[in-house]
């Protein structure tokens, strides 16, 4: 399995305006910018394996208590009924809009839990390089699944939903509620110490030795 | 500004969009990146009519996103249904205003707000405008940050559908608008995505596609 050779791996083309520049020797926690258009390229981030895996272990662990506990609560006339993030999804499906079911199934269940998987998977394979070519397929998955993670999203809208209940009865916030607010919080770490470059340089190449980078660059 | 800046597309290479390699797309057959695999793209394929498409089938969701009633509110004297302006409205109070406010941005002002941002970036990179390139990109990415945030209103419905079911005291159901607007979410999200930033910065005898 060839290595990306040093001098190769320092030529990046900015993703936002295709300028070809070479990222400088970049001190931990800095980071390089587009010279053009300001897109930062790369941010150099500290012990991101260790730190990933640790934030990415709590963050399933949470993840799997908000969809087994209740979420929210509703008491009126002596009657009491509760609510999972799962139970929103059924809801949806029982009252004919299946397309919006699955959308919400998949934007607050499905993309968060493989985020997380996928970013458990990859830090633990990486750690001896090269990693198998499995791991760049999940990393690849993780770039482009995370958009559509949407726990953050969500948690404003049980928040809203509980403002506009609260007209009509009372309204109990249940666990899952503080649990999926903690949820958010590690989501953003996890994705702001994992250093995507880092694990990329780690990851075996799908075409062997015989195609080489460009040796473009000025 | 330099007159002739070195892009990698200039230079015969291409920078992998989901690793972020460098490297050279051998002639022949579809090029690939031998690092992760992804095809290789100088730029997105066919970017522009792709994301007009998506822009124009956006804008048509929006309308019945927006008319349509998303939820439906049933007690023993009859049935309310409520569109989501309706619901921005009844959310207005002395106290919960801020959030009205929130839900009226990430229904209505942020999908809108994102057409007109994409159809402008759109009809000034068919023109071939050098100006403003630094504003246009800082736009395009505002758009595909915030973007997100409109999927807000489906949440809302389905966890208030949920959660209302007392029947036969109250009971609420979602209406045909949710299904509109979770296509204008979608529909919008993945215009974004097709869109290619760096033709903002593509002169227009430069332009070409792999
Ligand atoms: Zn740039
Ligand atoms: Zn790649």
């Amino acid at each position: 399995m060839p290595e990306p050779n040093a001098r190769d791996s320092s030529l990046v083309a900015c993703p936002d305006c295709d300028l070809l520049q070479h990222l400088p020797p970049i001190p931990p926690a800095g980071s390089a910018h587009c010279a053009r258009c300001h897109a930062r390229l790369w941010r150099h981030k500290v012990d991101s394996l260790n730190r990933t895996l640790a934030l990415a272990v709590a963050a399933a662990f949470l993840l799997l208590i908000a969809n087994s506990v209740p979420m929210l609560g509703l008491a009126v006339a002596g009657r009491e009924a509760f609510t999972t993030v799962i139970g929103g999804v059924l809801a949806m499906w029982r009252d004919g809009r299946q397309e919006v079911a699955i959308l919400v199934l998949f934007t607050a269940v499905i993309a968060p839990a493989f985020e997380i998987a996928c970013l458990l998977a990859v830090v633990l394979a990486v750690r001896r390089p090269p990693a198998p070519a499995w791991a760049g397929r999940l990393l690849r998955a993780y770039e482009i699944l995370r958009e559509w993670s949407m726990i953050e999203i969500m948690l404003l809208g049980v928040l809203v939903a509980l403002i506009k209940i609260a007209e009509l009865a009372t309204v109990i916030p249940g666990l899952a509620m503080f649990v999926l607010g903690a949820l958010v919080f590690l989501l953003a770490a996890m994705a702001a110490v994992f250093d995507p470059r880092d694990a990329w340089a780690r990851v075996g190449w799908v075409a062997g030795a015989s195609t080489r980078p460009g040796e473009g660059g000025r | 500004m330099n007159a002739q800046p070195a892009t990698a597309m200039s230079l015969g290479l291409a920078g992998c969009e989901v690793c972020g390699l460098v490297s050279r797309p051998l002639a022949g057959q579809p090029p690939h990146c031998p690092r992760c695999g992804e095809r290789l793209h100088f730029r997105r394929p066919a970017s522009i009519e792709r994301c007009w498409a998506l822009v124009i089938a956006a804008l048509i969701l929006y309308l019945p996103a927006n008319l349509l009633p998303v939820l439906t509110t049933y007690t023993p004297l009859g049935s309310q249904t409520d569109t989501i302006m309706q619901g921005v409205v009844e959310l207005w109070s002395p106290t919960s205003w801020p959030l009205a406010i929130v839900v009226f941005v990430a229904s209505i002002t942020i999908p809108l707000g994102k057409l007109i941002a994409l159809a402008y970036l759109l009809i000034t990179v068919q023109r071939g405008s050098p100006k403003s390139s630094r504003q246009r990109v800082r736009l395009y990415r505002m758009v595909k940050f915030i973007g997100r945030w409109s999927m807000l209103d489906v949440f809302v419905d389905t966890f208030v559908v949920a959660l209302v079911q007392l029947k036969p005291l109250m009971w609420m159901a979602p209406g045909p608008g949710v299904m509109f607007f979770a296509g204008v979410v979608v529909v919008t999200m993945v215009a974004v995505n097709c869109f290619d930033p760096r033709l903002i910065w593509d002169l227009p005898q430069k332009e070409c596609h792999a």
